[in-house]
């Protein structure tokens, strides 16, 4: 069968899209394992409640996709930040309320009570935005809905779709990306951020507010998975309380994928699970009769454990200096 | 007493007994203890309020013997007298379906409709006064059927002297659980909602090797429907799409004994009608997106996605998805009975518009005997709105199991199985039926409905091809 570079770019730009939010959400478990050794398994739940406080700021405005373009883009620009400010209080909270204390335990008790706090932010998910899946209030207007930029703007004769919420997620993710990255590597939070990192007892020892750094990872985690999960309201056009699962599950595995600890990992982590999700649902079966979207997590976790068995320390794992 | 506390909280404060931090640590730990200890006896009060009223003797008895007791007509067998008696003790029903999360209507209907059937017949069977406990086989933080608890509910009906019937379950998937551990009893199970085929019978090509004998373990057949099967359903699907043209179909189905059991009916049936299928696949029922799915299946140009699915297993988000790359110009949408809802057509949102759904049975908008027109009044201002399509089944269900009991007369799980199962030419709400030696109901005809509007308007009932 020829190869249909149309069908492979379509793909890849799902996958990218999809990737590019796994990648914000991949980032706070690794800038929160980098500096505690903790896999914060509530942090997909943060996301979920990062869309959850999207969903109700949007709502509480009444702004409709018939609205004036400027109320839109104030809406949009207001949920963003809302959800970001909340998810962020939120996982802040978690760490003060029960990680900070359970700093000195074992290991496994910190990460029994991120277990505990993904189930009770699920069922306060429910408490508050019922079990049912939500589509968001439209804020798009119709006609951008099904617009084609490629067919639009750049008149190309093509059926491959780029559409302004692809565009929307990347316009979002990589300023969000770039910011992150100049914080750890440029600021004088992000260089303690790296020493605690390193040697936190040293860094006690330097004089840096050792408890107050993980606060900061924890601040910043939720800040991007409140704004992962805004953009994932939209993306989608659903939120469910158990929406963090499955997305938290990928990012994880997105981390572990990249090297856990590791800022660029997590991002290429993400990139590759979303490429290998959008081509294992669609692409695989132009060449695999018998392909199906039900081997798609086969495949995404048979990836991870392929780079385990052969780079233990994920893709980027080796750069031990760059961990956060 | 907890202002007796505080008012001691405050006098330890004013005497410097304590600081003020202190003092506000106590008193949150007072509010939430009292707090917790009020959910806790609203929960236990409201509980006991939950319990199916017992009859008591000589509590209005609704009916004389041989005399139908629901309002509006005759429901069941005419020939069992009606006996409203309670001096024999009691016998309990247990019914076992999801009552949470998208679940919460549908089985909040069928549980309403149970109790509904109960209250007709006066809350007594066969000198028994009868019990109801609906029992809740999903969990929390998949707000999906859960195997563990489905088992739990079995066996807890199974230790429970006083149960002789269980009603349930809506998930196929679960009565494959539950069927084996109430045969080893053995004691009837009759279901209101499953379709899969192999609960009851074997049909090559749609269900798996083994089915039905590995459900019945003792070979003695414990379980009954009212509802037709998926090879049924999935038969006249096929005859439909085929009499309609749409001679190439995408088949999706979400891997469940259920899904996957209608969407390989429908492919069979399709097949064999001469229809082209271009792919056969299930869908990951948790898959935040399905975009790229849907774009492959857009590029194949099917004239119809046939989709085999539960509302719980995302099918709302895979029709979106599909929507967004294909317009109702380009593809039909054709579901079976598990997206027949409120649910589904409220998580598809504007994208619903068009698709097509069946049914095995009647659903309640279209009842058309007395008896049923009725029961619809009634149970609509009980619940407050029209009940899921399945309540219907799940009330006939219930009348099934008190004749049985008005029949035998005796508390034994075999006898009341046995009569139950021995039902013929019972009148129900969507019409007269009796059981097959299966325990399926020996009627083929299947309802097609469209979404319009936001609501399911009838297009025809349809039938399986005849061979």
């Amino acid at each position: 069968m020829d190869f249909n570079s149309q069908l492979f770019v379509q793909y890849l730009i799902i996958g990218i899209a999809s990737g590019a939010l796994i990648s914000l959400i991949a980032l706070g478990y690794t800038l929160v394992y980098g500096i505690v050794e903790l896999i914060n398994f509530a942090h997909g739940e943060v996301f979920m409640m990062g869309a959850f406080a999207a969903l109700t700021l949007v709502a509480a405005t009444g702004v409709t996709g018939d609205s004036s373009a400027g109320a839109i883009i104030g809406v949009i620009a207001l949920a963003l930040l809302g959800a970001m400010v909340f998810s962020a209080l939120l996982n802040f909270g978690i760490d003060r309320i029960a990680y900070r204390r359970l700093r000195n335990a074992p290991r496994l008790a910190p990460l029994i009570a991120a277990i505990g706090f993904s189930f009770i932010l699920q069922n306060i998910g429910i408490y508050w935005h019922g079990s049912n899946p939500i589509t968001p209030p439209s804020i798009i207007p119709a006609e951008y809905r099904a617009y084609n930029i490629l067919n639009e703007w750049f008149d190309l004769e093509t059926r491959i779709r780029l559409r302004p919420l692809d565009l929307a997620v990347l316009a979002v993710t990589i300023p969000l990306l770039v910011g992150l990255t100049w914080f750890v590597y440029r600021t004088r939070t992000g260089k303690a951020m790296r020493a605690t990192a390193q040697d936190r007892e040293a860094a006690a020892l330097m004089g840096i507010d050792v408890n107050r750094t993980i606060a900061t990872a924890f601040l910043l985690g939720g800040a991007l998975a409140g704004a992962a999960g805004m953009i994932a309201l939209y993306y989608n056009n659903a939120a469910r309380f158990q929406m963090g699962f499955r997305y938290g599950l990928f990012a994880f595995t997105a981390a572990v994928l990249g090297g856990i600890g590791n800022l660029a990992g997590s991002v290429i982590g993400g990139l590759c699970i979303g490429i290998v999700w959008a081509m294992s649902d669609g692409f695989m079966k132009e060449y695999v009769p018998a392909w199906g979207a039900q081997w798609t997590p086969a495949v995404i976790f048979g990836v991870l454990v392929l780079v385990m068995i052969f780079r233990p320390s994920g893709l980027l794992g080796e750069q031990t200096v760059d961990k956060v | 007493m907890a202002k007796e506390w505080i008012g001691d909280l405050i006098a330890q404060l004013h005497t410097q007994k304590i600081d003020r931090r202190e003092f506000a640590r106590r008193a949150a730990a007072l509010g939430l203890s009292a707090g917790l200890i009020g959910q806790a006896l609203r929960a236990s009060g409201a509980s006991a309020q939950d319990a199916s009223p017992m009859a008591s003797p000589g509590a209005s008895p609704m009916a004389s013997p041989g005399a139908s007791p629901a309002a509006g007509g005759t429901i069941g067998r005419t020939d069992v007298p009606h006996i409203t008696d309670t001096g024999q003790g009691v016998i309990r029903f247990y019914s076992s379906w999801p009552m949470i999360a998208t679940s919460e209507q549908i089985g909040g209907d069928s549980r309403e409709a149970v109790r509904l059937a109960l209250e007709d017949f006066g809350n007594a069977a066969g000198g028994f006064a009868l019990e109801y406990e609906a029992l809740d086989d999903a969990i929390a933080s998949t707000g999906n059927w859960d195997a563990g608890k489905e088992a739990e509910n079995a066996n807890l009906a199974v230790n429970d002297p006083d149960a002789m019937v269980y009603i349930g379950t809506y998930n196929s998937g679960a009565a494959a659980i539950s069927i084996p551990i109430l045969n080893a009893v053995p004691m009837a199970m009759i279901s209101p909602a499953n379709t899969a085929a192999g609960l009851t019978q074997a049909v090559e090509g749609v269900t798996e090797e083994g089915e039905p004998e590995k459900y019945y373990p003792t070979g003695k057949r414990n379980y009954m429907r009212p509802t037709v099967a998926d090879n049924l359903q999935g038969g006249a699907q096929a005859n439909w799409a085929i009499e309609n043209g749409y001679e190439s179909a995408y088949v999706l189905h979400d891997n469940e004994l259920y899904g996957k059991g209608v969407a390989t009916a429908f492919q069979l049936y399709y097949e064999q009608l001469g229809g082209e299928v271009l792919g056969f696949e299930g869908y990951q029922r948790d898959a935040p997106d399905y975009q790229a799915l849907a774009t492959s299946i857009a590029d194949r140009a099917p004239a119809l996605v046939a989709i085999g699915a539960i509302v719980n297993n995302n099918p709302g988000k895979l029709v979106q998805d599909l929507r967004s790359v294909m317009s109702a110009d380009d593809v039909q949408i054709l579901a079976p009975d598990g997206c027949f809802n409120a649910a589904f057509i409220e998580s598809t949102g504007d994208s619903g518009e068009g698709i097509y759904l069946t049914f095995g049975g009647v659903p309640p908008a279209y009842l058309e005997s007395e008896v049923g027109k009725d029961w619809l009044a009634r149970i609509s201002e009980r619940i407050g709105h029209e009940p899921d399509a399945y309540a219907t089944y799940a009330y006939e269900a219930a009348v099934i199991a008190i004749q049985a009991i008005d029949q035998v007369q005796v508390k034994d799980r075999t006898a009341i199985l046995d009569a139950m199962f021995a039902t013929q030419g019972f009148n129900g709400l969507s019409g007269t039926y009796s059981f097959t030696e299966t325990g399926d109901p020996d009627r083929p005809s299947i309802f097609l409905g469209q979404i319009t509007e936001g609501r399911v308007e009838r297009v025809a009932f349809i039938t399986p091809p005849a061979s």
